[in-house]
């Protein structure tokens, strides 16, 4: 219980270890310690942005479908147009291909009718004279006759 | 019991007498009743000579048991700190910061100055300070039988918690005060540091009342100041005398008998347990009032 010497020797012994931890061990402990916290703190931020990156990418990626998406659609659109305009288009030929052999045949038809007629005509003409002849048994003067054989062709 | 045939009076008041080596003067008769004839050097052999040796006196198992046990926090938390990586921390390591965090924590909450050596000085103290208490909680005759069988010195005085002597408490205590001192000077100056003792609490601004203020204020705070390291130091010794005194009485109803020793046993450890809380709370008390008076050493009081 006395106060002595003792006293001394412990200060010095505690000011020795005091520096001993305020040179070799505080500072080394405590960078350590704080270039984790950097670290961490680091780690933790690019965790952060590359889950934004990633946000971002599948946003993005999103909007690149929708739009190849749309782009694809008005593309069929647009050949499901084109192929009925086409078939119309080819429709419309055949259409008009098939009038003008029509007119055609019609014109040919006209044509082979009239010279039928014609040919008929002028052989009926000569029928009927014969007949007439034949009727009469006297023959017809055609230059006398020729009025109503006319007409009578003409009837035809 | 120690050894035989001891009252428990002896058996107390042989352990509370530190292992004392100082200076006996010429002329000094001593226990065994031979006469000092020149000032000489030697280990006291009884409580009596120990206090006759007056302040030319070291405690030796104080000093030694404070060595050992600041050597082994310093080496502990040195070569810890010079394998620590920045990467994932080992379990020694994580303990290591766990402590260092801790006492950052706590000395930033209260210190608000630059000054490197507070934080350490804070863990210094709180490290070294549970580490002497914790030579409580060794069973209160292992350590000195051992070291009287060891010297083959029966009678040999061994004390093993350097925090029951109020020389080891008052010394770190007053190298606080001293440093408080050192710092205040630093940082307010010499006429800053006197100013803060003669013109608070009291100042009236002008000078002929001041002259009569001066002196009640230069004994409140000298008294004020004074105050802090002695408070200090014996808060830590008396905590931690009275547990090792609760240690030792229990300790002499071993003696008494199977069941009284048995009763001994169980409340040794109760006690030991409780003990626990005491010995960590007055480290930490220890650690944290000497960070406030850094901090009171550094304040400028600019704000009164």
């Amino acid at each position: 219980m006395n106060i002595n010497l003792t006293l001394i020797g412990q200060s010095i012994t505690f000011l020795f270890f005091v520096l001993f931890c305020m040179k070799a061990v505080w500072p080394a402990l405590l960078s350590v310690m704080q270039a984790r916290e950097q670290k961490i703190a680091k780690g933790l931020e690019n965790a952060e942005k590359a889950d934004k990156d990633l946000e971002l990418a599948k946003q993005e990626a999103g909007k690149k479908l929708t739009e190849a998406k749309s782009q694809a659609a008005t593309l069929v659109e647009q050949a499901n147009k084109r192929a009925s305009q086409i078939v119309d288009e080819a429709k419309a030929q055949a259409q008009m291909e098939a009038e003008r052999i029509k007119t055609a045949a019609q014109a040919e038809v006209d044509r082979q009718v009239s010279q039928a007629r014609e040919e008929l005509r002028g052989q009926v003409s000569a029928l009927a004279i014969a007949g007439a002849e034949k009727i009469l048994g006297a023959s017809v003067d055609a230059n006398v006759h020729n009025a109503m054989l006319d007409k009578l062709a003409a009837e035809l | 019991m120690a050894s035989e045939n001891l009252t428990p009076t002896a058996y107390i008041q042989h352990h509370l007498q530190n292992l004392a080596y100082g200076k006996l003067p010429a002329g000094y008769e001593r226990a065994d009743g031979t006469i000092v004839s020149q000032d000489m050097w030697t280990l006291a052999h009884t409580s009596k000579e120990a206090s006759d040796m007056g302040f030319w006196c070291l405690h030796l198992d104080t000093l030694g048991w404070g060595i050992v046990l600041g050597t082994i926090f310093s080496l502990f938390f040195w070569r810890t700190a010079k394998k620590a990586t920045a990467g994932k921390p080992t379990g020694i390591q994580s303990f290591i910061e766990l402590i260092v965090e801790f006492i950052d924590t706590t000395v930033k909450g209260t210190f608000h100055h630059a000054n490197k050596m507070v934080a350490p000085m804070g863990l210094t103290i709180f490290v070294w300070v549970f580490l002497m208490n914790l030579m409580d909680l060794v069973p209160v005759d292992w350590l000195p039988i051992a070291a009287a069988k060891i010297s083959g010195n029966d009678h040999l005085f061994f004390k093993v918690v350097p925090t029951t002597d109020p020389n080891a408490t008052l010394g770190m205590a007053f190298t606080v005060f001293a440093l408080m001192i050192f710092f205040s000077i630093q940082k307010k100056g010499a006429i800053g540091f006197l100013k803060e003792l003669t013109l608070h609490p009291f100042h009236s601004g002008k000078i002929y009342i001041d002259i009569f203020l001066i002196p009640i204020n230069f004994v409140l705070e000298t008294i004020a100041l004074v105050s802090k390291p002695v408070s200090l130091g014996l808060r830590l010794f008396g905590n931690m005398y009275a547990g090792e005194m609760i240690f030792i009485l229990i300790a002499i109803m071993f003696g008494a008998g199977a069941i009284l020793g048995i009763f001994a046993g169980a409340l040794q450890w109760g006690w030991a347990v409780f003990h626990i809380l005491v010995i960590t709370i007055q480290a930490f008390v220890f650690m944290v009032l000497t960070t406030v008076y850094m901090a009171m050493a550094h304040d400028t009081h600019e704000d009164h």
